[in-house]
């Protein structure tokens, strides 16, 4: 029985190996990016639109007004990056209703990819919005001997977002399987909504952990 | 007892008590936070919204603490770095 869908491995070429997590991620990649073509091909602004570009417009929308809720001043610059976590991380989540499908976010190195451009993204965002000195002496607020600490802070909730959303998705997928051995029929499909409820949740709670640290870097204060 | 038979119980006793008492805690935040959220949606019905949001990102942090010792007892049981050596230098004897 495998924990990560990074040990099911399709093709291997010296040290380059194919697993199911990153045929996985192609595939969500390709559906994403068909899906906003296809959509966004005819936009209209009139009664006249389509049912999917209505269903788009809301998400969009829904986004826009949480991360400004959440402290960001301008969302549409951040909309790019905290938009695709989200979506990336709810379609993996939502996808396990088809059969035969693992989610990539259930491997480390999908949450921990994740992880690091949310830790990457945080400074990047922190200094175009503020300016270098400003954004390096906020490291040293509220006194300098905080400085440690605040880098410290910084690396652990990189550490967090990770093992918290590889810590769902896993043992969703694991808890699933062990029933299907045990089982009949109920319970595991009891246990899959469940574990898809919880997919939804962790990829919110990702994208509002992301918006609040981005908000906090860029504050001006 | 040698260091293979000493390994295995150490891993399996360890993963059953890591889970065991790791869930402890966050149970009891979780039954603290939602019995709070309880009683405000009682006193306050129109901000239902607000608090049950709140409610659920509270739940998933404080959840999260559940899911590293989960992790931390499926590394002894599946991925058990330990294990893996020892079971390799018994193999190369």
């Amino acid at each position: 029985m495998h924990f990560t869908p990074d040990q099911v491995v399709f093709w291997r070429y010296g040290f380059v190996n194919l697993n199911s997590t990153i045929v996985t991620t192609w595939g969500l990649m390709l559906v994403l990016w068909l899906g906003a073509l296809l959509i966004t091909r005819g936009l209209q602004t009139e009664l006249t639109l389509s049912r999917w570009q209505g269903g788009l417009e809301i998400i969009v929308t829904a986004m826009i007004k949480q991360i400004e809720e959440a402290g960001l001043r301008q969302p549409e610059k951040y909309l790019g990056f905290l938009g695709t976590l989200f979506l990336f991380i709810a379609t993996a989540a939502l996808a396990t209703i088809l059969p035969g499908y693992e989610s990539p976010t259930g491997s480390l190195s999908t949450t921990a990819a994740l992880a690091i451009c949310v830790f990457v993204a945080v400074p990047v965002f922190g200094i175009a919005e503020q300016g270098l000195r400003s954004y390096l002496g906020s490291y040293l607020k509220p006194t300098f001997i905080m400085l440690p600490f605040n880098v410290i802070s910084e690396l652990t909730r990189t550490l967090a977002l990770a093992v918290r959303l590889f810590g769902n998705m896993m043992s969703g997928t694991m808890i699933l399987a062990i029933l299907l051995t045990i089982a009949p029929l109920i319970f595991p499909i009891v246990m899959s909504a469940l574990g898809l409820l919880i997919g939804m949740v962790q990829a919110y709670i990702f994208s509002i952990l992301a918006t609040v640290y981005i908000a906090a870097a860029t504050r001006k204060d | 007892m040698d260091s293979v038979t000493l390994i295995a119980m150490a891993s399996i006793i360890t993963a059953g008590i890591t889970i065991s008492i790791g869930c402890i805690g966050p149970a009891l935040g979780e039954g603290r936070s939602v019995a709070a959220a309880l009683s405000s949606l009682a006193q306050q019905p129109d901000a239902a919204t607000t608090i049950t949001r709140t409610l659920f990102v509270g739940l998933a942090m404080i959840e999260s603490v559940a899911i590293y010792s989960f992790v931390i007892s499926m590394i002894l049981i599946f991925a058990n770095p330990f294990w893996n050596h020892v079971i390799a230098e018994t193999a190369g004897k």
